[in-house]
């Protein structure tokens, strides 16, 4: 099991790879959140990275359905899904194989914004907590767009309509937690609605406390999006 | 090694295999012949645990495709129609890609992608992008891939689509060796292809298994009936409202039309009783008509006649 989903992420990843693509999205990406975060910074002047975590959700909202638009649309698009599904492997390995290689190359891109704590902890004294704590909670807020990018996308043929669509899926979920939302809900579905929200839980992680509940908020929503691409593939076979 | 009982697939309203059943053992080579859209590809893909059927069964080396999906694609090598490839990876990833998915050891898989690139000829394409091959090279890949993992069982959709001449006598070549010893069955539509590589044949129309049998069986068939080729000058409505009269003539097809209005006509006839010519009858007919009968030849039933005989009318083989 575990050596099929390797196969599946390694092709994957090389696939990334093999195209100016993920060359251009790691360089578009750090350059618009470096942009936005030192905008701010020396104004702002302190040594932390609080506004480049709370940047993050909102910048991932529409790099994250730019990775995950190809996942399945262009398997589709191509006839390769072809080839995949009458290869010996489980529906679960090639859907975990692709998250995974989807979350590896996310991580990767992340992690090159390495040059900002540097200078910061150059400049200053800042508190590694909250920027450790920030990179694991964007690392979790990422793998939850992705899952969520990854079904849509599995329900998609089109490459463009995956991408708005898992847009604005992405964007619900997310703002669903924040304030000027819960106003307009009910009082009693506010609890839920709050949890719900991806930034909520987000924002706790930034603080640099790594809270359980957010950790399985966010390994919940991963795996029910999976689950739910697993049984999408799947139903191929129920047409 | 395949058994195909009763499989029927509908698309919403429209059915694109009707009722099909056959079965192929080691060592055979069955084409499925048949015009396009006749259901060829979606039993493949059916074959190949692609797609689930509406109705009855396949299995594959004792699996069923429904039930062992995993188990079935094991044991195939498969070539989908169109070909399709990652087309950023090059070459040796892909082989490398494809013989990791069917398990070949790592020890063997050197050897193996070695010999597939001898044996598709693909040795000065290796290091490619699969993107920048021209479509015969992309088919050879295909096959190569198909191939890798010397599976006992292959199902090759189109295999010589996109080669030119040289290339499809080695394919074709390749395919009798392998069905030596394994199980094939492929698909295609191109006639001398069928006749040349495939033990047995397989015809299809419309969803359903018109015409089955080796290459001379399906010959003999047609030869239960007459083949004419008439030059016939006279009025064309008329000639052949009285070629629908006679309840000898089963069949007939015009062929064209000459300068100065000479028609010529394919007519299929039910062979008459002893002692009776269809020559004959046919020379009578004309001049009992007062038609201009100015060429009248026997025509040889070929591969081609059966194929259209049976794709075109209605009744299937009894």
């Amino acid at each position: 099991m575990l050596k099929k989903i390797g196969i599946i992420f390694k092709k994957e990843f090389s696939l990334y790879f093999n195209s100016a693509i993920a060359y251009i999205f790691i360089v578009a990406f750090l350059v618009v959140s470096a942009w936005f975060f030192m905008n701010g910074f020396f104004l702002i002047a302190q040594a932390d990275m609080r506004n480049y975590f709370q940047l993050l959700p909102w910048i991932f909202l529409f790099f994250v359905p730019a990775v995950t638009m190809r996942l399945w649309a262009e398997e589709r698009r191509s006839g390769t899904m072809e080839v995949l599904l009458t290869l010996p492997f489980r529906d679960v390995e090639i859907v975990v194989g692709k998250y995974l290689a989807a979350f590896a190359f996310l991580i990767l891109t992340v992690i090159l914004s390495f040059p900002i704590p540097l200078t910061i902890m150059k400049m200053g004294s800042p508190d590694m907590g909250p920027i450790i704590g920030g990179y694991v909670g964007a690392f979790l807020l990422g793998g939850a767009y992705l899952a969520i990018g990854m079904f849509i996308s599995s329900l998609c043929d089109n490459q463009m309509i995956a991408f708005i669509l898992s847009v604005v899926a992405s964007f619900v979920l997310l703002i669903i937690g924040e304030p000027f939302v819960l106003q307009s809900i009910p009082d009693t579905l506010k609890p839920a609605a709050q949890y719900l929200g991806l930034s909520s839980h987000f924002q706790n992680i930034g603080k640099g406390v790594i809270d359980t509940r957010d950790v399985i908020y966010y390994f919940s929503v991963i795996f029910v999006f999976i689950y739910a691409t697993m049984r999408k593939l799947e139903s191929r076979l129920w047409a | 090694m395949i058994e195909v009982n009763g499989l029927v697939k509908r698309f919403g309203n429209a059915v694109a295999v009707d009722n099909i059943s056959f079965t192929v053992k080691a060592g055979e080579v069955v084409g499925f012949l048949g015009p396009n859209g006749a259901g060829k590809s979606t039993t493949m893909k059916i074959l190949t645990c692609f797609i689930s059927a509406s109705e009855g069964s396949a299995s594959v080396g004792g699996y069923d495709c429904f039930k062992h999906p995993l188990e079935v694609r094991r044991q195939i090598g498969y070539l989908p129609e169109q070909t399709p490839l990652y087309n950023e990876l090059n070459v040796i990833d892909y082989l490398s890609f494809i013989a990791d998915s069917h398990s070949v050891p790592a020890k063997v898989k050197r050897s193996r992608i070695g010999e597939m690139v001898e044996t598709c000829g693909l040795k000065r394409m290796v290091h490619k992008d699969i993107g920048e091959l021209s479509k015969g090279y992309r088919q050879r890949v295909g096959l190569a891939q198909a191939l890798i993992h010397d599976p006992k069982i292959l199902i090759l959709d189109e295999p010589t689509s996109g080669l030119d001449p040289n290339q499809i006598v080695e394919i074709r070549e390749l395919i009798k060796s392998l069905g030596e010893d394994r199980a094939v069955i492929l698909s295609t539509h191109i006639l001398p292809e069928v006749e040349v590589t495939c033990s047995r044949i397989l015809i299809i129309s419309d969803g359903s298994l018109v015409g089955e049998g080796t290459p001379d069986q399906l010959r003999k068939h047609l030869q239960g009936q007459e083949l004419f080729d008439l030059r016939i000058k006279g009025d064309k409505n008329e000639i052949e409202s009285v070629f629908l009269t006679q309840d000898w003539i089963s069949s007939h097809e015009i062929l064209g039309t000459e300068l100065n209005g000479i028609h010529r006509f394919k007519l299929n006839l039910i062979p008459p009783m002893v002692g009776e010519d269809s020559g004959e009858r046919l020379y009578d007919l004309s001049v009992s008509n007062s038609w201009k009968l100015l060429e009248m030849k026997r025509g040889g039933a070929t591969l081609e006649d059966v194929f259209k005989d049976l794709t075109t009318r209605e009744a299937g083989l009894n």
